[in-house]
């Protein structure tokens, strides 16, 4: 680094060495005590850490909703939950898990791990980081205290119209859904955002893009999916708003609307969505196989071009949704072409892994455990993937039980299994603490089983004319001991996840300490202590191959020359990390979450008066103003 | 204390896989068009099988054989180029495999897209209209004398090219018999064309597929595939007006049934009552159900269901209707006798 623009007076980095500078550097970045210090955080791990446990909650929630579908399911013609709570259930269980788990759990992982992969002090854009994880935390919020008050939506999770619209959906229900959708889109792009320019401008010296971790490419392109298909969802969603409260007629077919309008916004963003949720699955996947195979990942150049095939390609298959809709055929026959289209760069990541299992030295450990179990389950949701890609067969098995069985397969196979993979992995870096291998293997296999016993039955009910979202079924219909099955796999697969839990619970506690590196593995989120300091590296790496923890010498180059009193970081060129200037990174402030607060308050009072946007738009701005605020302090004059 | 309800599905899967006679079942086809999706389903279903098999087999092949047993991490390896060759020529085969595979099936869904939608003059035709929670099936004709209006029950003759049309009055509906086609969504503003053929007489049942709110799970639709003369007998019959009471007790049921709120929703074919919210009741003593495929029809399902719609199908349209046990009694007779 220059050392000609450093000021006489502040402190750097070259100044101190050790303990020192470690406990300096700490000072600057920490969280301080307090509430109001704790509120006012822009810790990228306190803040990940915080929206792993938000996620994991609703994860829970999400489960036991399901639980208590597969009891009502598991005999003919119960009455344990009547149609009216089982649709408000199932229209939660989906909203909760796409939009309040499988995305945001993703982002939150990203949030805590990229700064670390890349080796840099902080996320970029650190306050909107606070901020997204607010909206995030009341949007969910409120869609969970609807639900409770019995608003809960109950249109199921892709609200189609007009049953969602003014006629046929009264009361605020389905508005409750579009306004979640509003929340957590906001907080999904703000992360987005982030992300994307962590990775391209923070990353730290030498970290060429062919140095980057699968992972963190894998969340690149996942934010540039983000950032292109969720304002669809928004302009849908609050199109729906616009029909039900201020009486546009968007989706009226009576009114020169269209229904169909509102399938092609949502699958627009509804597709890429499932990619948004599998992507970063690959790259939790890629990393934990690189770790226990013990070498570099086979096909690097390939695993990326494949993760942006795909990032691409996710756009293109969204009408696959309304093949029965009465879409033009040869329309149909194309998303055919283009679904099946993306099972080749899908194809080329398993390719790899396997070729890294069998060219390297295997070992089994908890997370490989999960990855292996994502190679049997996920597969088989991509085969199944193929089967509802042809148009001829998805007339039979589309809105079936065989659909719900493939997208369990895909989601929970391709994004949920290397999620606790991951869990499992990066635990010891996040705790300090390893979790217990032995509860470890229990839950893997327990979930294994119970998984497959209450999806694999799925299929044949698709097959034998049951179809999604029914309250209940008549027992003249042959459904009966295959919905027992099913409902005896979920509890199992309950089970399995109380065991996770405890596990959480018992390892950070007591489990055994974890040390820096406890894998052996290679990229840079392990050449810091576990947990890392507020400030992540005392000394920002320097990189110069692919697994710099893997290169054989005594220690880690640094580079040096940040200062230690005001919270600095490297700014690198994007394509070779080129450090290109020292920048100052944003100090805790209280104004993120202030006006979290002023914007749930718009965004809620505008189901009820649409006024509240022109009302809310004057709360935010000064919120917005008080963020912004000239503080005359060195940071503002650079 | 949970053994039998444990072991039971256990013990019966294999017979479940296969089906049953009378159960619906998109493996268990009743004409052409279902024949052909359900030789596609199972050569994809063999296809892939085979091809997850063998991923699943090389996953645990390699492992098996990989495997570190030592209790310590063993340290990484470094690569060397020359190392990567083989596998790389591995990788780029089972790609070009991939694609293959891809294209041969793409080919095969294709082929099957063009037969499944291969334009065929029906000897049927059928308006079917969707309707929060039940069918309207209107059978069109040249003669606008012969074209009538029922319910619920959809009548086709074995062998002829039927055609379905499809519309909804609310909100999106899927239309859906598995064992005879594919499903088709029926949604507003729009009109879909279903084509099928049964080749084999019998009673198949289907539901809506697509999700239409509170008694999405009650909106059951009958076909019903008889010999060409018995269709023809049966499609006389619909168009003919409503049968007159016989009985002094259908008597007493009709004027209840034309003195009372019925009247506002249902129709029946010569008689002063229109209404077209409801099911047609013209031939309603003729169908094989009640309420969407919900209850079997006799007189006395026909009588609950008058009494208290709300218990059998929470949420559905249809109000209480406040009847003395006698009109109750006397209603259901004469509706049963709408043959």
């Amino acid at each position: 680094m220059s050392e000609g623009t450093a000021s006489a007076a502040e402190l750097r980095d070259t100044d101190l060495d050790g303990p020192e500078l470690r406990a300096r550097l700490a000072r600057t970045w920490g969280t301080g005590q307090g509430l109001i210090a704790r509120l006012s955080t822009v810790d990228h791990k306190v803040i990940g850490k915080r929206y792993i446990v938000t996620t994991f909650v609703f994860l829970f929630l999400g489960g036991l909703l399901a639980v208590a579908m597969r009891l009502q399911l598991a005999r003919p013609e119960s009455d344990l939950i009547g149609p009216d709570l089982y649709n408000q259930i199932f229209t939660m269980h989906g909203s909760t898990m796409m939009f309040l788990f499988a995305v945001p759990v993703m982002e939150a992982m990203a949030i805590y791990l990229v700064p670390l992969m890349v080796g840099t002090r902080n996320i970029a854009f650190p306050r909107l980081n606070a901020f997204s994880y607010w909206i995030f935390l009341f949007g969910g919020s409120f869609l969970w205290i609807a639900f409770v008050l019995n608003t809960g939506p109950d249109v199921g999770w892709f609200a189609y119209v007009p049953l969602s619209g003014p006629e046929f959906g009264p009361g605020k229900r389905a508005d409750v859904w579009a306004q979640m959708i509003t929340f957590t889109e906001v907080s999904a792009i703000l992360v987005a955002i982030e992300i994307i320019t962590t990775v391209f401008k923070q990353r730290a010296p030498g970290m060429s893009l062919d140095r980057i971790p699968i992972f963190v490419w894998a969340m690149l392109v996942v934010s540039f999916v983000v950032l292109f298909s969720m304002p669809a969802v928004m302009v849908a969603s609050t199109s729906l708003i616009l029909d039900r409260l201020v009486g546009t007629h968007f989706f009226n077919p009576a009114e020169g609307g269209d229904a169909l309008l509102w399938q092609h916004l949502f699958w627009f963003f509804g597709h890429p969505e499932v990619y948004i949720i599998f992507l970063p699955g690959t790259g939790m996947v890629a990393e934990i196989v690189t770790t226990f195979s013990r070498r570099p990942v086979f096909g690097y150049l390939a695993l990326v071009l494949s993760l942006i095939a795909v990032g691409f390609l996710s756009f293109g298959l969204w009408v696959h949704h309304m093949f029965v809709a009465g879409v033009p055929q040869l329309g149909a026959s194309f998303f055919t072409a283009s679904s099946m289209l993306i099972a080749i760069p899908n194809g080329v990541q398993i390719f790899c892994w396997i070729t890294t299992l069998a060219t390297g030295r295997v070992v089994v450990r908890t997370p490989l455990l999960f990855v292996l179990g994502f190679f049997v389950i996920f597969v088989l949701g991509g085969m199944t993937g193929v089967m509802v890609a042809s148009v001829p067969i998805d007339t039979q098995v589309h809105d079936t039980y065989f659909v719900v069985a493939h997208f369990h397969y895909v989601l929970i196979g391709g994004a949920v299994f290397p999620l606790l993979g991951a869990v499992y992995y990066w635990f010891p870096k996040i705790t300090g603490r390893m979790m217990s291998e032995r509860l470890g293997r229990w839950h893997f296999w327990l979930a294994f089983i119970g998984f497959n016993l209450a999806f694999f039955p799925m299929h044949v009910l698709g097959l034998r004319g049951m179809p999604r979202r029914v309250y209940t079924y008549g027992p003249e219909l042959g459904w009966t001991d295959l919905n027992l099955l099913v409902s005896a796999g979920s509890l199992v697969l309950a089970t399995s996840f109380g065991l996770f839990a405890w596990n959480v619970v018992r390892s950070s506690r007591s489990g055994d300490p974890a040390g820096p590196n406890p894998w052996g593995a290679g990229t840079l989120e392990w050449a810091t202590t576990s947990p890392p300091q507020p400030h992540n590296f005392d000394r920002i790496p320097a990189v110069i191959s692919r697994e710099p923890l893997w290169t054989p010498r005594d220690s880690l180059p640094v580079v040096t020359g940040l200062s230690v009193e005001n919270r600095e970081l490297v700014v690198s060129t994007l394509t070779d990390a080129r450090p290109e200037l020292r920048e100052s990174s944003p100090e805790p402030s209280i104004w993120p979450f202030i006006t979290a607060i002023a914007t749930t308050i718009t965004f809620v009072s505008s189901i009820f008066t649409p006024w509240a946007a022109v009302w809310g738009s004057a709360l935010i701005a000064v919120c917005v103003i008080g963020w912004f605020w000239p503080k005359g302090s060195k940071e503002d004059e650079e | 204390m949970q053994h039998p309800t444990w072991t039971r599905p256990l013990l019966a899967l294999p017979f479940l896989l296969a089906g049953c006679a009378g159960w619906p079942s998109a493996l268990d086809p009743k004409g052409p068009t279902a024949a052909d999706l359900a030789w596609l389903i199972q050569l994809f279903t063999v296809l892939l099988g085979v091809i997850w098999l063998l991923v699943v087999l090389a996953v645990g092949l390699v492992v098996f054989r990989r495997r570190w047993t030592a209790a310590a991490m063993p340290m990484p390896k470094a690569v060397h180029p020359s190392e990567e060759r083989r596998p790389t020529v591995i990788v780029m085969a089972l790609v070009v495999a991939t694609c293959i595979t891809v294209l041969v099936l793409t080919g095969l869904s294709f082929a099957g897209q063009q037969r499944l939608f291969g334009v065929d003059e029906p000897a049927v035709t059928i308006q079917v209209t969707g309707h929060q929670w039940w069918w309207e099936v209107r059978y069109q004709d040249g003669d606008p004398s012969r074209v009538f209006t029922t319910a619920n029950e959809i009548h086709v003759p074995v062998g002829l090219s039927i055609r379905l049309v499809l519309e909804s009055d609310d909100v999106i509906h899927s239309f859906w018999v598995p064992n005879l086609a594919g499903k088709q969504d029926l949604v507003p503003g729009q009109q879909n064309q279903l084509g099928f053929t049964v080749t084999e007489p019998g009673i198949y049942r289907g539901q809506c597929a697509e999700f239409c709110g509170l008694q999405h799970a009650h909106m059951g639709i009958i076909v019903v595939a008889e010999s060409e003369p018995a269709f023809r007998a049966w499609q006389e019959a619909q168009i003919r007006p409503g049968k007159l009471p016989e009985t002094a007790e259908q008597r007493q049921g009709m004027q209840v049934f034309l003195s009372h709120a019925c009247v506002m929703c249902h129709a029946v074919r010569g008689t002063p009552a229109g209404g077209r919210t409801g099911p047609d009741l013209t031939h309603v003593g003729s169908r094989r159900h009640l309420a969407a495929a919900t209850l079997p029809l006799t007189r006395g399902s026909l009588a609950a269901w008058i009494a208290d719609p709300h218990g059998i199908k929470p949420g559905v349209n249809m109000p209480i209707v406040p009847l003395a046990s006698d009109e109750l009694n006397s209603l259901a007779a004469y509706l049963e006798g709408l043959k």
